[in-house]
């Protein structure tokens, strides 16, 4: 025969409370310190990381894409720049090599003016030594003439062809 | 037939959770041990170890309870320590070896006044029997009437001589049939030491899984650590957080501890063979510590919103409150506590008791067919059910544990809530 008394799961048992509080209690502070705390930590610091690393990797992606447009903006700013200084230099080499011409045909000019002044000094110079023997030869034919006049006129003129030939003879 | 049709009575009544009866019927089969047919007529009663046609509610209830001896196969026990206290004559340490147990816990000797029946320990009302060892050649069990009540009392019978047992105390005040007798017994029983290992497992565990977390910083989690992070997780952010509010970590260590003591406990009682099989969280003593500590934390976090609330409503008339409204409050209290200890305790024992009718049918059918035909018959029906059952019990180990966490924190939910109006 069953009886109540035989279904000792519902008697409230002084041993079994014993226990069950000290176990549970030892149980609660072991697993509280050692093994919840750690883990519940771990845990939340990971979800923090997780969450930094993708807000991180927002910001990188944004700030890539930025920079990227950046690269963009500064090539092309490069390359007209490049196209700039290269017709800067071919303007310059254009104008350096004008000036060149220029200058040297200057001084080209400028030599063969003072070629054709020399050579017109020169010229004046043996004009005015020319004009100057000349003058002065004549002033002494005439002295001469002068002279012997007043004698014979064929010896004069005889004379006078002497100093003639005395000039050719110079 | 009477046999099925006490089966299905005995699996109606554990199935609404209740214990079973079954009409006992004595017919005297007689014992395979021949040497203890000679007490089947002694004058107190029936002989517990002479083989008495089987009954599937005795069997269930003996296999849910709590028992001093370990039993783990054969005549092969785990000796647990017995620590056992008479009023009159003081303590007792000991272990089961000392009574000598042989078949199903009965112990052949008596220690100090105790003996060992049913793998429980008794105490021998005689006094003259209360110091040193005295040979026990049987148990008896017998009905009798004790103040117009029905009680079953067991007897050693020791030199010839019926000598009356008590059982130990519970606390229930008589009502369950228990009450304070001769002596106290604080022993590791069966369910003290599935405690034990439980817990000992767990916190080697959960040891694993924190130093992992600690050591593995900055990493993801694998292994055992990822296993059990998402109960953690589960509990904080399912149960903790939604219930509790911005205080919840203040709460989380112990929902977390119920929460796994509870799981770890019927899973660990799931297992059939030793070192599981006991019903831990289907004992009314452990669910009461429990529910107690839930009612403690919850009373004394309640903030002063909180009585208010339950003790003098605001807005509600006087009379109304003084009248209707307190009591009820008050009376909810105390019952909130209650259902708590009693669901856990109720599904549990249920869950065991149905699985062991299961497995009697084997029993059930092999003893009507009086063959091993029978016994087939038996376990073709048996092993299908039993599966199912256990199938729903492993549901019912994680639902259980989770309902129990999960009220627990909506207990402490309302007792910190802040006023939001």
């Amino acid at each position: 025969m069953l009886f109540l008394g035989d279904f000792s799961v519902i008697k409230p048992d002084p041993g079994l409370l014993f226990w069950t509080t000290v176990i549970f209690l030892i149980f609660w502070f072991l697993m509280s310190r050692f093994a919840f705390k750690p883990i519940a930590e771990s845990l939340k610091k990971r979800e923090v990381d997780i969450q930094d690393a993708l807000d991180q990797a927002k910001k990188a992606r944004e700030e890539m894409s930025h920079l990227q447009a950046e690269n963009e903006k500064l090539l092309a700013q490069a390359r007209e720049e490049r196209a700039q200084i290269l017709k800067e230099a071919k303007e310059a080499k254009d104008e350096i090599i004008a000036e060149a011409k220029e200058r040297a045909n200057a001084e080209y000019k400028r030599k063969v003016e003072s070629a054709i002044q020399d050579i017109e000094n020169q010229k004046m110079a043996a004009l005015v030594d020319l004009k100057n023997t000349s003058g002065r030869l004549a002033v002494e034919i005439a002295e001469k003439i002068l002279q012997k006049e007043l004698g014979n006129k064929s010896e004069q003129e005889a004379y006078a062809k002497s100093l003639a030939d005395q000039i050719k003879m110079n | 037939m009477t046999a099925i049709r006490k089966f299905w009575i005995s699996l109606v009544f554990s199935g609404l959770s209740v214990f079973a009866f079954a009409q006992a019927e004595h017919d005297e089969h007689h014992s395979a041990e021949a040497g203890h047919a000679a007490e089947m007529h002694s004058p107190c009663g029936h002989s517990v170890s002479a083989e008495q046609e089987f009954n599937a509610g005795d069997n269930a209830v003996h296999h849910i309870a709590d028992a001093n001896a370990l039993h783990i196969v054969g005549d092969l026990y785990l000796h647990l320590p017995c620590i056992l206290y008479a009023p009159e004559y003081g303590w007792t340490i000991t272990t089961t070896a000392a009574f000598h147990p042989h078949h199903h816990g009965n112990g052949t000797k008596s220690k100090d006044g105790y003996v060992l029946v049913h793998g429980s320990v008794m105490r021998l009302q005689n006094s003259a029997l209360a110091q040193g060892e005295f040979e026990i050649s049987d148990y008896t069990h017998q009905d009798i009437e004790e103040n117009g009540k029905t009680k079953t009392v067991y007897n050693a019978i020791i030199a010839g001589n019926c000598e009356r047992l008590d059982a130990k105390t519970t606390f229930d005040g008589g009502v369950m049939g228990g009450g304070i007798t001769s002596f106290y017994d604080y022993s590791i029983t069966r369910n003290v030491f599935t405690m034990l290992l439980t817990v000992l497992i767990l916190f080697l565990l959960f040891r694993s899984a924190a130093g992992a977390a600690v050591r593995r910083q900055g990493q993801a989690p694998k292994g055992l650590q990822n296993f059990l992070e998402p109960f953690v997780t589960f509990i904080r952010d399912e149960v903790a957080k939604p219930n509790i509010g911005h205080k919840y970590e203040k709460y989380l260590p112990y929902l977390l501890s119920a929460f796994f003591f509870i799981l770890g406990l019927n899973l660990i009682g799931q297992v059939p063979f030793f070192p599981g099989s006991a019903n831990v969280t289907g004992n009314i003593s452990v669910t009461i510590v429990l529910a107690l500590l839930t009612f403690l934390i919850s009373t004394f976090s309640a903030n002063k919103h909180f009585w208010e609330h339950t003790l003098w409503m605001p807005g509600v008339p006087a009379a109304l409150k003084i009248l209707i409204l307190t009591p009820i409050e008050v009376l909810g209290l105390f019952l909130k506590p209650f259902t708590l200890l009693l669901r856990l305790f109720a599904n549990i024992t249920a869950g065991h008791i149905v699985i062991l009718s299961f497995v009697s049918l084997i029993f059930i059918f092999g003893k009507a067919g009086e063959s091993v035909g029978g016994s087939v018959a038996g376990a073709a029906a048996s092993i299908p059910l039993t599966l199912f059952m256990m199938t729903l019990e492993l549901l019912v180990a994680f639902l259980q544990a989770f309902i129990f966490t999960m009220l627990s924190a909506v207990y402490i939910g309302t007792a910190v809530e802040e006023p939001h109006h």
